[in-house]
């Protein structure tokens, strides 16, 4: 029998964009047990709905994370809304939609390039980066940020899209698709790419449920949530359905996101052709007085933002569930029994987003 | 840049950002802005780096994570503080556990402004640093140069 040793991943490794600390329990190159530990971002940033007006307070949502920053800031705002009874106008809604769809292009091209970098394979990373760009330059052109957006608000929107520029983008995504197209092929059917995610770290469909996966981590060992059915902004009038995929392994996880690329696009093309014209936001009156559980779907999986109001201008309570955290279990899980040059690309299979998971 | 003879290695770790500066470091060194074709490599390893480009603000957690890294780091070394919560703590300086900018707790050479930082603002930072490390660099030289001739028995006497 051999002998088990314990083996310190991070916080600071060449694989990790941001700092988690795994204790790996190794027997021989075979990892037996993992121990994660958290704790190296966390800002404590909940406590300052204390110090910050309730409006002012997206901008600290928004900043939860760099990368999924429009979500968090429209998901604080439906639950302020919803808590205060404001009827937020559709073409908000609309607006809302594309921005989160965007947001999510970014989010998957930014991780499938993260993805090709851990299995050593450069020219698809900087290929997977140089497509971002065109979604970062639209988000720069209609909201003025690159990656911290400020253009949610609480009662709506704060900037308008001109249909000129709506029709631009809807033009604009041919060529984009195209492009995507053409990394996808790699992603999914080359074959050093398949040698390095089939079969790697497999989570069964029972134990993604049990563990509470969430998002594409859930969605690739078969369990077919999506907070996007619950038709939050304006996704109850469109059509589209969750991208599953059956089998558990590092591929189906990768399969999802590059699946939910075109599905994304899908969502935005749909937006642009069903958006009313009118209003972009209600006027706020009053202060929040209640709680509500706001839901969405993140790039990374389900998000909650739970809100309380006690009837002044600060908030009694906020609290931020983030997928990242609910998806460590499921990596504890597909981590045992995988060999530690697997270790890289399983923990970045979940897309973990230590920034959110820690706030 | 022609006064880049080096080719400077980066060593990026995010203390406490929310990420959007991180990915704006790594967007510097994708295809629209690539800067890997002055030979600036983002390494793993604090041995071989010479530029510590630190995003967000210290806690508690992580404060020996950075002088670890900061000790590490073979002299001549530059530190660059990007964002604005690298800097003094940004829109969390009042949250419960942030003690604040990194320079409390190692020199920092150059701040690079913005929520996020841009990636134009951050090569800028990076240039800026460059001609930081260069003079250190020949300080380093003259230093060694002195210690030498001090030791040597003719340099002693004189």
């Amino acid at each position: 029998m051999s002998r088990q040793i314990v083996m310190p991943f991070g916080p600071q490794h060449p694989v990790l964009p941001e700092p988690i600390h795994l204790d790996l329990v190794l027997e021989d190159e075979t990892v037996v047990d993992v121990i994660p530990s958290i704790g190296y971002i966390h800002r404590g940033l909940e406590t300052l709905v204390e110090k910050r007006q309730f409006p002012e307070y997206v901008y600290i949502a928004e900043r939860t994370c760099g990368i999924c920053s429009f979500i968090h800031g429209m998901t604080y705002c439906q639950g302020i809304e919803r808590v205060m009874g404001l009827e937020v106008p559709e073409r908000a809604h609309y607006l809302r939609t594309i921005w989160s769809e965007y947001s999510r292009l970014h989010s998957h091209l930014l991780w499938l390039g993260l993805f090709a970098d851990s299995m050593g394979f450069e020219n698809l990373f900087m290929n997977a980066w140089k497509h971002r760009e065109f979604v970062l330059d639209v988000m720069e052109e209609t909201t003025g940020g690159r990656v911290i957006q400020g253009s949610c608000k609480v009662g709506g929107v704060r900037r308008d899209i001109d249909q000129d520029t709506l029709k631009r983008m809807n033009a604009d995504l041919k060529g984009f698709e195209k492009g995507l197209k053409e990394m996808a092929n790699v992603f999914l059917n080359d074959d050093s790419v398949a040698s390095r995610l089939r079969g790697v770290g497999v989570l069964s469909r029972n134990d993604a449920y049990v563990c509470g996966a969430v998002g594409p981590t859930g969605r690739g060992s078969g369990v077919p949530i999506d907070a996007r059915m619950t038709g939050y902004a304006a996704y109850g009038e469109l059509g589209f359905s969750p991208v599953v995929e059956q089998d558990g392994d590092c591929y189906a996880r990768c399969a999802v996101r590059v699946n939910e690329l075109f599905s994304s696009i899908e969502i935005i093309r749909q937006s642009i052709d069903r958006i009313p014209g009118g209003e972009i936001e209600v006027k706020v009156k009053g202060n929040p007085e209640g709680e509500y559980f706001s839901r969405s779907e993140q790039p990374r999986g389900e998000l909650v933002h739970y809100v309380k109001g006690n009837g002044t201008k600060y908030l009694a309570r906020s609290r931020i569930r983030t997928p990242t955290l609910t998806n460590i279990p499921p990596l504890v899980k597909m981590l045992q029994g995988c060999e530690l040059a697997d270790v890289p690309v399983i923990v970045l299979s979940i897309d973990p987003c230590i920034g959110c998971m820690e706030r | 840049m022609t006064y880049l003879k080096k080719s400077p290695w980066l060593l990026h770790y995010d203390a406490s950002s929310c990420n959007g500066c991180d990915i704006e470091v790594l967007a510097c060194l994708t295809p629209l802005y690539d800067v890997e074709r002055f030979g600036i490599i983002n390494t793993g390893n604090p041995k071989h780096a010479d530029v510590f480009v630190v995003t967000g603000g210290v806690n508690e957690q992580n404060r020996e994570v950075i002088r670890n890294i900061y000790e590490q780091m073979p002299e001549p070394k530059v530190v660059v503080a990007v964002g604005i919560c690298a800097a003094s703590g940004g829109v969390f300086r009042e949250c419960s556990n942030i003690s604040g900018g990194i320079d409390q707790l190692i020199p920092v050479d150059v701040y690079v402004p913005g929520c996020a930082a841009r990636p134009e603002s951050i090569i800028d930072g990076i240039v800026k640093s460059l001609e930081i490390l260069e003079e250190k660099r020949i300080q380093m030289k003259e230093r060694a140069k002195q210690k030498e001739q001090g030791r040597s028995p003719g340099g002693g006497e004189r």
